[in-house]
């Protein structure tokens, strides 16, 4: 890996460890990390213990499995742990697939760039901030809008929403995606 | 590539992020994002919070046995799903919804043609072919609707539409898109009614027919 002075995480080291040594011990340091967060947010949908449980394994499980598909450079862990929960809650919940992206054609690079994940880092770590600073009611309305449970509708007609806030974050992720464009054409 | 101008409201990506969308909408979104840089990124910025609500939610505890059958599983051997790539003017999540088949397109007159990818309680989506000069047939405005170009280019009183923009009508738009010259248009077109008629007059002879 390229160097940078400042540290990328434990969880991102972990994650790439999973996708290019298929680490176990890596893997462990990530169910300990996200199974029981993973278990308290499957359960606030209303999902009982057995059954969330059922979840989390699936969702650990396909973290190993397509490990290849994770980019630090465009992604948090925990971002990329988010989509792969809500597709499953989807379709165990409605037995059905969610329709989902095409992934980019290319495969996220071996030796990603530190000071990139860093700085992806430092915008997730930005965000969680901005989270936290938020009034009780705004917060709540956010995780409703996370956990699936407002329409299109309510999130557009949601005043107190502080969506402009996530929109200022989205910056470094466009200017990745330009960059990777003009490498493919 | 061309240039897309019509995007994704930040609203419709938040819901497709947080999974509230209906299926034929999230197809929309999701063959949507596959087409538009801009939106992918927005998108991933919405995955980014989604996950910033992952960390910061209540742990519960799991059961002891859950870390060791998990750890047992990981070389079990699984059937892999497959993944349907990107055919011609059809992205990857219209192919999946085509089966990976190519679409079976019934005429609808006026050389308008459709196929229906699916239609049940939660909505509606199908591919429009539209020849140039030929005006898109209505897509029974009950709720929201979501139009995106996958070939060709329309317009209408809103302006023009070309390959990945999207459309996003609601009851409130009258709007007579007509397929502008060149490569007949090809659409998917998303609402979140069942559709009312099982074959549809171009809308040009609507007035004629007050439907």
């Amino acid at each position: 890996m390229k160097q940078s002075s400042a540290q990328i995480s434990d969880l991102t080291a972990a994650m790439i460890a999973v996708r290019n040594d298929r680490d176990r011990d890596a893997f462990a340091l990530l169910f300990d990390h996200f199974a029981p967060r993973l278990k308290g947010f499957i359960m606030r949908t209303g999902t009982g213990s057995g059954q969330a449980e059922e979840i989390v394994q699936d969702v650990m499980l396909t973290v190993w499995r397509k490990a290849d598909q994770f980019d630090p450079e465009r992604a948090q862990v925990s971002a990329w742990v988010y989509q792969i929960t809500r597709n499953r809650q989807i379709d165990v919940i409605r037995k059905e697939n969610k329709p989902l992206p095409e992934e980019l054609g290319e495969d996220p690079s071996a030796e990603p760039d530190a000071s990139q994940i860093l700085a992806v880092e430092q915008e997730a770590g930005q965000l969680k901030g901005a989270l936290a600073r938020l009034k009780p009611d705004q917060r709540e309305m956010i995780e409703k809008a996370y956990l699936g449970e407002l329409t299109h509708q309510e999130i557009s007609t949601q005043t107190g929403l502080p969506l402009g806030t996530i929109k200022s974050r989205i910056r470094l992720g466009l200017e990745k995606l330009r960059h990777e464009l003009k490498e493919l054409r | 590539m061309t240039t897309i101008t019509h995007h994704a409201p930040d609203a419709l990506l938040a819901a497709y992020a947080g999974g509230s969308l209906p299926k034929p909408f999230a197809l929309a979104v999701a063959a949507h994002i596959s087409l538009c840089l801009d939106c992918r990124a927005a998108y991933e910025a919405h995955l980014a919070t989604g996950g910033a609500v992952l960390e910061t939610t209540n742990s519960e505890a799991v059961s002891d046995g859950l870390k060791s059958n998990v750890l047992d599983l990981l070389d079990a051997p699984v059937t892999e799903k497959p993944v349907y790539q990107r055919s011609g003017a059809f992205p990857g999540p219209v192919m999946e919804a085509l089966k990976g088949k190519p679409p079976r397109w019934k005429s609808l007159g006026m050389g308008v043609r459709q196929s229906i990818l699916s239609d049940g309680r939660d909505g509606s989506v199908r591919l429009l072919y539209i020849p140039p000069g030929r005006a898109v047939p209505d897509h029974s405005h009950n709720g929201l609707e979501l139009t995106l170009v996958l070939q060709g280019s329309f317009r209408d009183e809103t302006g023009r539409f070309g390959v990945g923009d999207l459309e996003v009508a609601d009851q409130s738009l009258e709007h007579t898109p007509i397929a502008d010259e060149g490569a007949p248009c090809i659409c998917l077109a998303a609402t979140d009614a069942p559709l009312r008629f099982n074959s549809f007059v171009p809308r040009l002879l609507q007035p004629l027919f007050r439907i």
